[in-house]
C-alpha cells in the first residue's frame, strides 16, 4: 500500500516539471513583402505574451489567467493551459523587422522579408 | 445543445522539436495529405464550437467564452426561457488578397452555444464584457433563486 503511494506522488512531481502548453491555432500566409503569422490565444493579453528567436526559429509564449470568481463548476470546456508554439522561419526573413500586435487574443506576427531577397523588377536599358 | 464538446486532441507536453515545422515542409505537407486530415485541420467539417465554461456562486451564473479574434458587434447574447444563447460570426477577412496560405487553422464562420441555467435568472441584469478574445456573461439570479439562511432556532 505504501509503495503505491510514493510511486503516485512521484508521479505528480513528474507532471508539475513538464508544464503542459496548447498549441494556438494559427494561419500562416505570405505575401511579396514577408509573412504574416496570425495565432489565437484567448485570454492571452500583451503582458502575458513572449516572443523567442533563437536563430531562425521563433517561439511564441503566451500565459492568461482565468477569472472565474469563486464559484462552483457547472461546465469546464476551456483548458487551463497556457500557449506555446514553435515555428522555423524562412532565412529570407529579416528577424530585425519583426513586429507583433495583440489584438482581443489573437497574436499578429508580421515577418518581413530582407530587402535584397523581395523580388524586384529590373528595367532594361536599350 | 451540444452536451460534449469536441475536443482535439493538442494538449501534448510541449518537445522543442516536436513542434518545428520548416514552412517548406509545410507546403509539402498541404499537397501530400489526405483531404480528409486537412478538413479536419481547417476546422471546414467539424465547425466552430468554442470552448465554454460555466460557474455559478450565490448571486450569479458566470459563462466564460473563447472567442479569439471578434468584433464586439458580431457577438450576440441572448436569454430565453432560462437559456442563455451565444452566437456569432467571424468573417473571413479578405485584406491580404493574393497571398500564399500555409497554414489555415483559425475558424471562420458561425457559431452558437446554448446553456440552459438551472435555476431562473433576472433578464434586466445580464451583463456582457469582451476582452482579451473572452467574452464574460454574468446573469444574476432572481432573488428567489438565490440560496437563503434559515435560522433554526431550538427550543
Amino acid at each position: 500500500m505504501k509503495s503505491t503511494l510514493q510511486k503516485d506522488s512521484s508521479k505528480t512531481n513528474q507532471r508539475e516539471q513538464t508544464e503542459q502548453f496548447l498549441a494556438p491555432e494559427v494561419n500562416i500566409f505570405e505575401t511579396k513583402d514577408g509573412y504574416v503569422l496570425e495565432a489565437e490565444m484567448p485570454g492571452v493579453n500583451k503582458d502575458g505574451l513572449e516572443i523567442t528567436l533563437e536563430g531562425t526559429e521563433i517561439t511564441i509564449t503566451g500565459r492568461r489567467t482565468f477569472n472565474c470568481g469563486s464559484g462552483e463548476p457547472l461546465l469546464r470546456e476551456r483548458r487551463v493551459a497556457d500557449f506555446r508554439r514553435a515555428f522555423e522561419l524562412d532565412p529570407a526573413i529579416d528577424t530585425s523587422k519583426i513586429s507583433a500586435r495583440m489584438n482581443q487574443g489573437v497574436l499578429t506576427l508580421n515577418l518581413p522579408k530582407s530587402e535584397r531577397i523581395k523580388p524586384r523588377k529590373i528595367v532594361v536599358n536599350d | 445543445m451540444n452536451v460534449i464538446r469536441w475536443q482535439r486532441p493538442f494538449l501534448t507536453p510541449w518537445q522543442s522539436f516536436g513542434r518545428l515545422s520548416d514552412l517548406r515542409t509545410e507546403i509539402d505537407r498541404l499537397f501530400e495529405s489526405p483531404l480528409a486530415e486537412l478538413a479536419g485541420s481547417s476546422g471546414l467539417l467539424s465547425g466552430w464550437t468554442p470552448a465554454l465554461d460555466v460557474f455559478e456562486d450565490n448571486d450569479n451564473f458566470v459563462v466564460t467564452v473563447e472567442l479569439p479574434g471578434m468584433k464586439k458587434e458580431d457577438i450576440e447574447v441572448s436569454l430565453h426561457e432560462g437559456a442563455v444563447s451565444i452566437s456569432g460570426e467571424r468573417k473571413s477577412e479578405t485584406k491580404h488578397e493574393g497571398a500564399e496560405v500555409y497554414r489555415a487553422e483559425r475558424y471562420v464562420g458561425r457559431f452558437h452555444r446554448t446553456v440552459t441555467l438551472p435555476s431562473p435568472v433576472a433578464p434586466d441584469k445580464v451583463k456582457a464584457h469582451y476582452k482579451d478574445g473572452v467574452l464574460t456573461v454574468t446573469l444574476a439570479k432572481t432573488e428567489e433563486a438565490k440560496p437563503k439562511q434559515i435560522d433554526v432556532s431550538v427550543g
